[in-house]
């Protein structure tokens, strides 16, 4: 077996049985990552991991992440790391620091490789927002991996990392990992400093892991989780995050969320979504059907909630402190050149979306109701949870689409993320776990839990994923 | 459906109005795909603006959290050397720009 087919745990057994070494593990991954048939990587740190390496197999004791490798989210701060967050604003920029995520998972033996490839500044749905390349699905080049971490989610899937890092502000982990056939998990808001991430969305922006076994995606958040003082939202977490070995669902009550069920939703990612529920049945799990009435209306506010908030967000970005101004004669000038040349398409969209909503006159109409509407959202998920212990759905409604069959319409790539929105505008973890194929193309399953129910949700993902047995290498994937 | 009001046409002087609040230069091209695209998007959000949440007050934070406070102890900052290093345009040591009008 090549050291690239490992996951991460196996990765982790073969350096502690002394069968590998970082450095061979590196170069391993390196190779896969040097050609990049799916375009995954904006930037390679390959000098940097295999330097990090060597210290790594140099030292007494090995560190709990053993010197195995990753990739970031290019949305996330790598000190000296060239960061673009997928946009030509900035292009060439190297941080002064580095995000608080990733510094933890360095400290405990990480080993970054490089930065993959996103929607710019994570607003997208197919990771073709970015500012320099279309990323492709590993299952077929001709269609989107999802996104906005589509990147992070193809470079797991393509074996050219055993886990990555993502963001998720609507569904930005859970639908690029269903469409890339891999685990993605967003954790509750605030388990995760967001220190260092290039901030989309404050009151819904989330870093989480991607991986490809449920085991994996706990065993990075177990590093990454709890409070830290450069992010005032993020919270002292609960105990630890621990590694699942459920094997069945015995006394597990399961919800089916009906509106997400319905119109809209491929019927082939019906069937499998079904099926799986059927599993859960057979694990001992109780599935019972489950109302969120505001849930489509999720989509409605989240389209001015996140907008609202981008356009304030990113008002830091002006050409002044980093970036490539484009020269003029007074700063107003400046501003708006620099602005209207370097941000693309749909994050002027976005900001004029936002801008607009917030707006003298269109304020209570709009930001003012999506608020209102969000508070209706987060009392029906705790509804939902007072009658069961997890909430099932298809991730995405769709299998991957083409590239390029949504570019046109704005909207139409919105609903991408019609199954994934309502969960991050009530702030509660997620998971989603490939599920099934339909027409040969991977379907996710979100399972989702009340605030801080993270290793409930691992433990029945752990015992759904061990009954399922779905295979989550890409047919025509090189060796 | 009771309370229904059409979607809201975006004019091109509401689209120059915005663009100029956001700090954004749209040419004429953009001004007029951004009128036919937001009023698109605004139709299908607008459902919000009909719906009953009278009594249903708005979520600013999801999480409940007290006021985070931070010990007031001083501690080093980002030396102004690495501050500046990305800075297109350093003049005295301070971030450079053009005059205000």
């Amino acid at each position: 077996m090549a050291l690239r087919d490992l996951t991460a745990a196996q990765q982790l057994a073969a350096l502690a049985a002394g069968e590998t070494t970082s450095l061979e593990l590196v170069d391993a991954h390196l190779a896969a990552v040097d050609a990049d048939p799916v375009q995954a990587f904006l930037a390679v740190d390959a000098d940097g991991a295999r330097a990090r390496a060597r210290e790594i197999d140099a030292l007494p004791e090995r560190p709990p992440l053993g010197g195995v490798p990753i990739a970031i989210k290019d949305a996330l701060s790598t000190r000296d790391i060239v960061t673009t967050s997928g946009s030509r604003m900035l292009e060439g920029f190297r941080p002064v620091y580095t995000a608080t995520c990733v510094d933890r998972l360095e400290a405990a033996g990480a080993i970054v490789l490089g930065k993959t490839n996103m929607d710019e500044f994570a607003m997208g749905s197919s990771t073709e927002n970015s500012a320099y390349q279309n990323t492709l699905n590993p299952w077929d080049h001709e269609r989107v991996p999802g996104g906005s971490s589509g990147g992070s989610a193809a470079s797991v899937a393509e074996r050219q990392v055993p886990w990555s890092l993502g963001s998720d502000t609507g569904g930005s982990i859970r639908q690029p990992a269903s469409l890339c056939g891999i685990v993605g998990m967003k954790p509750t808001y605030g388990a995760i400093s967001r220190y260092g991430l290039i901030a989309f969305a404050s009151s819904l922006d989330q870093v989480g892991p991607f991986a490809r076994t449920v085991e994996d995606a706990a065993l990075l958040l177990r590093h990454m989780v709890g409070r830290d003082p450069m992010d005032s939202t993020s919270l002292d977490w609960p105990g630890e995050i621990t590694v699942p070995t459920a094997t069945d669902l015995a006394g597990v009550r399961v919800g089916v969320v009906d509106e997400l069920m319905g119109e809209g939703v491929e019927p082939g990612v019906r069937a499998a979504v079904e099926a799986s529920l059927g599993v859960m049945e057979d694990l001992g799990a109780t599935v019972v059907p489950v109302s969120l009435p505001s849930a489509l209306s999720g989509l409605a506010t989240y389209y001015v909630i996140a907008p609202a908030e981008c356009s304030s967000n990113l008002a830091r970005f002006d050409g002044i402190r980093y970036g490539h101004p484009i020269p003029a004669d007074n700063l107003l000038d400046q501003y708006e050149l620099t602005r209207g040349e370097l941000f693309g398409p749909e994050v002027k969209r976005r900001i004029m979306l936002g801008t607009f909503a917030l707006a003298s006159g269109y304020y209570d109409q709009y930001y003012g109701r999506a608020q209102r509407l969000r508070t209706l959202i987060v009392r029906e998920f705790a509804e939902a949870f007072s009658g069961v212990d997890l909430l099932a759905s298809p991730t995405s409604p769709t299998v991957a689409f083409p590239l390029g069959d949504r570019t046109a319409d704005p909207y139409a790539m919105y609903m991408a993320d019609v199954c994934t929105i309502p969960v991050s505008l009530a702030g509660l973890p997620a998971i989603s776990l490939p599920c099934g194929l339909a027409d040969g193309l991977p379907v996710g399953l979100q399972l989702a839990g009340p605030a801080f129910s993270e290793n409930r949700l691992l433990d029945a993902a752990h015992a759904v994923e061990g009954a399922l047995a779905f295979d989550t290498r890409p047919p025509g994937l090189m060796t | 459906m009771l309370g229904y009001s059409p979607p809201p046409m975006i004019d091109e002087s509401t689209v120059r109005h915005v663009a100029r609040l956001a700090r954004l230069r749209l040419s004429p091209e953009e001004e007029q795909v951004m009128q036919q695209e937001l009023s698109g998007i605004l139709g299908h959000i607008d459902a919000i603006t009909s719906m009953d949440l009278d009594g249903v007050p708005p979520t600013t934070h999801v999480i409940a959290l007290e006021n985070v406070l931070r010990a007031d102890v001083p501690r080093d900052s980002l030396p102004r050397e690495e501050a500046l290093r990305e800075a297109p345009d350093v003049v005295d040591d301070s971030f450079g720009v053009p005059r205000m009008d």
